[in-house]
């Protein structure tokens, strides 16, 4: 492709280069050339956050940025995770423990934003706070407050 | 230990956690090549011309088709004679979304790019958007052969005015259940690969087999040369029932390609292809007396079907029909429905399917009941509950007979856990406090029916049948496999269905796999929706198991020297009762069950397996009572849930943790449809408004409140489980609950009915005196 340029991202602190057309989603640099499928999309308007993965610490809708925009960064995908409960991270335990999904296809942004939430309030955080803090994923099948029940559960056994 | 009732981890989570699931659009065989639609722009035109060339020139673009390359191809099955819905539009389209031409590339980027580039010239045809417009004498017609926007009307027998006269009271609503849309978060996709071994389709749909079915006979090909798979599927309810075009033509697409092909939706995309559900407008008319005894009620439907009738949508008002008098003994009921159709996108079923809306109906009635006799909701409703003796109670259709309920149980729980008088003291208190938002109270007292079902009862609906299989196979170590008919789309089935196997045959949870969505290798099966799972496909893994276990207590029994009425089966190893010590572990006996010289005459190598086709004399019949506490601020109009309690019967219970989330996902639909959710056509162009989630609102964590949960169980007769189904419970009682409460705030303003969504706006201009 004469178009194309090269995007070098550390995902899951690995290093991936690939030659890509400019325009491509960083969702799609992770789905379909790094073949991470956990990441998913739900919408193409950025609005239910299935795709949510974290750039150099910060969570970030990887459908509404460029893998361009990407370049140099490091990523974390829900395939990065991994923690002291049987490999899982206290988040994705407290998924498990508490029933936070169902379907599981909204479950992985989900994860990354819990995650990216409990990191930025150190754990310090009301329900209100946990239900404001993950506004931005939609979930269809739980009615919400399991998934609050389970991000409660991480922070309470977060490892020390 | 028994598994069932015990809340136990699923078996799904581990790999759904880890980003290890499997869901359509992460499969990418090799050469896998992607398809897009392009969609009408127009809800009613004539197709002039379309203009493939640019398209085809565009970089990565492998081909594009239009209707006329699949005329050796039938319509999508399951339509009216007349009425049938093309597979692509064909010379008109009638609803905005309407797929008209495939561009096929490398590519789903390059797929955009060629559709951006195709051009379709359309001459305008008169718009019928709204059930109004398209019943009206000089309407225009979206079927010319069929003469009548009216697809069925299904008349009543005697118009009840008699009856309603002669009470002391009669009230009259004009309700509109408004259309929503199911957006379950993984859109519509699948592959289709049809190699020289056969065809196989990936698809996210709620039954696979049903899909199979269809598709090797529109096909014209044998079943066993199409194999369908539904893998993880990311939502459904109710969507992933309906057949789209693309499961159609993705297969000849592939064929003729000479490789894999994969359509996925964007949003945008979904929110016009997928089928949207409800949108029926109801007039029911209540006769009752002073004692607030309900003595008639008449239910006229009418059902919006969108541009085509699809088999299910034709269907809803059946259901709403069926259950109009909801908990309540009515002496006289009478029923009518007719369904038109309109520019829309086709509607069929979503999360309840029909029984929302007669939920709905009949509980906002029997409020205006209690308004008008100055009696509390409440007592009304408790003075024409059916008793809980009186079941199983005839209705006024003789196809519905309820199964078991206790109505003035589930009541008096539910005013418990809310404080009911408390609150309704609270509001007393508060009233013409201005400093105050306004407090509102509402109740549900609802049921369903669910469990489909009885022999008929999914045949109607264009399916093979009503029963549900499975099929149990222990293998020789002793673990277990479940094949099961039933195919999951978030419901948990892996973990339930091996808590009733584990329970039955004495093999430990961990050893038993149950396996779903696949027509090569699971039996055959019906399908995942009115929930059916547990009481219909969980009944015939329980029986399965049940008859599994009799052969194998026959080979332990011969093993051991004992009689097989004395072995009880516990820990994986099969025990003589008052004989400590002698035992077989279930691995033995399975290994031995594969060896004719191990096994007694009378059985047959590899009899420890059972395939079951479970059919239910009857429904289920789900019921509940939820009440919800409302604040509306008086400058806005914004109504707030302060609390909603939630009490459920669906009789036996597998797994409490998996059947409350149930609960609070339906609950959560049913306050979307009450407060937020609407699907809006412009009634002038049949442009959709909301097409998008910027403007279609789904709500989030932050627009939901935390849910009060109990329970009552009345098992149900009609399966070994007894149990009633949970899966559309919480989206059929919920509404009505919400919409009461804010009617019950409204009170003042001389407030009736509100019809949903009780947006600010809505709200606040009944406050100022408007309509609703």
């Amino acid at each position: 492709m004469s178009r194309s340029v090269e995007v070098s991202i550390v995902v899951n602190g690995r290093r991936t280069s690939h030659s890509v057309d400019p325009r491509t989603l960083l969702v799609h640099y992770l789905r379909d050339r790094e073949r991470l499928t956990g990441t998913h999309v739900g919408f193409d308007t950025s609005n239910c956050g299935a795709c949510t993965v974290m750039v150099d610490g910060e969570t970030v809708k990887s459908c509404t940025i460029l893998a361009v925009q990407a370049d140099g960064c490091e990523v974390t995908t829900v395939e990065g995770l991994s923690g002291p409960f049987d490999g899982r991270s206290a988040v994705q335990e407290g998924f498990r423990q508490c029933h936070g999904l169902q379907c599981g296809y909204c479950t992985p942004g989900m994860l990354m934003a819990a995650t990216g939430l409990i990191e930025e309030s150190g754990g310090e955080i009301s329900d209100e706070e946990i239900r404001e803090g993950l506004e931005g994923n939609l979930c269809r099948c739980t009615g919400y407050e399991m998934i609050v029940r389970s991000v409660r559960w991480a922070i309470d056994n977060a490892p020390s | 230990m028994s598994l069932v009732g015990a809340k136990v981890l699923r078996k799904e989570d581990p790999r759904l956690l880890s980003g290890t699931g499997r869901f359509v659009d992460d499969l990418a065989p090799a050469g896998c090549a992607f398809a897009e639609f392009v969609m009408s722009s127009e809800a009613h035109a004539r197709i002039v011309s379309i203009d493939v060339r640019r398209a085809l020139a565009v970089e990565g673009v492998l081909a594009v088709y239009t209707a006329e390359d699949f005329a050796e191809f039938p319509d999508v099955p399951g339509g009216l004679p007349d009425l049938e819905r093309p597979t692509l539009a064909r010379n008109v389209v009638r609803f905005v979304g309407e797929p008209v031409a495939i561009v096929v590339a490398e590519d789903r980027y390059a797929a955009a790019d060629g559709v951006q580039a195709l051009e379709i010239e359309y001459e305008p045809l008169p718009v019928v958007a709204t059930i109004g417009d398209a019943t009206a004498t000089d309407a225009a017609l979206l079927h010319p052969a069929h003469g009548s926007n009216v697809a069925t009307v299904v008349p009543m027998l005697e118009d009840l005015e008699r009856e309603l006269d002669r009470c002391d009271g009669r009230a009259h609503l004009h309700i509109v259940n408004q259309r929503c849309v199911a957006v379950p978060i993984e859109p519509m996709s699948c592959v289709a690969d049809w190699g020289v071994d056969g065809l196989t389709v990936w698809a996210t749909v709620q039954a696979p087999h049903h899909l199979r079915n269809y598709l090797a006979n529109w096909l014209d090909i044998p079943q066993v040369d199409c194999r369908v798979i539904a893998p993880d599927v990311g939502g459904g309810f109710g969507s992933k029932i309906v057949w789209y075009p693309e499961l159609f033509l993705a297969p000849v697409v592939s064929k003729r390609l000479r490789r894999p092909v994969k359509f996925t939706q964007t949003r945008s995309e979904a929110m016009l292809q997928m089928a949207p559900g409800r949108d029926q407008e109801h007039d029911i008319d209540i006769g009752f007396d002073n004692d607030g005894r309900i003595r008639a009620l008449r239910l006229v439907v009418t059902q919006n079907v969108g541009a085509y009738p699809d088999p299910t949508g034709l269907g809803l008002a059946v259901l709403t029909t069926w259950m109009a008098a909801g908990a309540y003994r009515i002496p006289e009921v009478q029923t009518s429905y007719r369904t038109v159709m309109t520019n829309t996108t086709p509607v069929a079923a979503y999360r309840g399917a029909g029984r929302p809306e007669a939920a709905f109906s009949i509980e906002r009635i029997v409020d205006v009941v209690a308004r008008r006799t100055g009696l509390d909701p409440a007592e009304v409703r408790r003075r024409n509950f059916i008793p809980p003796t009186a079941f199983p109670y005839e209705t006024h259709n003789e196809a519905v007979v309820y199964d078991s309920a206790d109505f003035p149980e589930l009541l008096r729980e539910c005013q418990r856990l809310m404080n009911y008088d408390a609150v309704r003291a609270e509001q007393e208190a508060r009233r013409g406090d201005l400093s105050k938002p306004l407090l509102g109270i509402g109740l549900s007292c609802w049921l369903e029916i669910a469990g489909f079902g009885p022999n008929g009862s999914l045949e109607g609906f264009g399916h093979l049948a009503s029963w549900e299989s499975a099929q149990v196979r222990v293998q020789p170590d002793g673990s277990a496999v479940i094949f099961a008919g039933s195919s999951p789309h978030g419901q948990g089935h892996e973990t339930v269905f091996a808590q009733i196997a584990s329970d039955e045959l004495g093999i430990s949870f961990d050893r038993i796999q149950v396996r779903t969505g696949d027509t090569a290798t699971v039996l055959q099966g019906i399908g995942t929706m009115g929930s059916r799972g547990v009481p219909t496909g969980g009944s015939a893994v329980k029986v399965a198991s049940q008859r599994v276990l009799a052969r194998a207590k026959k080979i332990a029994a011969h093993l051991l020297e004992a009689s097989e009425h004395d072995l009880e089966v516990v820990d994986d190893a099969f025990n003589v009762r008052g004989s400590p010590g002698k035992k077989v572990g279930w691995a033995d006996v399975a290994w031995a069950s594969f060896q004719p010289l191990s096994i007694p005459p009378e059985l047959q190598a590899g009899s420890l397996e059972e395939r079951l086709f479970q059919e239910s004399p009857n429904f289920s019949y789900p019921s509940g009572a939820y009440g919800c506490v409302v604040e509306i601020d008086r400058e806005t109009g914004r109504v707030t849930i302060r609390d909603m309690v939630i009490i459920d019967d669906c009789g036996t219970v597998i797994n409490p943790l998996l059947a409350e989330g149930q609960v609070h996902g339906g609950v959560a639909q049913g306050i979307a449809q009450a407060l937020f959710e609407q699907m809006v056509y412009d009634p002038a162009t049949g442009q959709p408004s909301t097409a998008n989630l910027m403007d279609y609102l789904v709500p989030s964590a932050a627009d939901l409140p935390d849910f009060v949960a109990g329970r009552v169980d009345t098992p149900c007769p009609n399966n070994p489980l007894g149990a009633k189904g949970i899966g559309e419970s919480g989206a059929v009682g919920a509404p009505a609950a919400v919409i009461n409460a804010v009617v019950d705030a409204l009170a003042e303003f001389g407030v009736e009915h509100v019809d949903m969504p009780a947006t600010p706006e809505r709200v606040w201009s009944l406050m100022q005196g408007g309509s609703s």
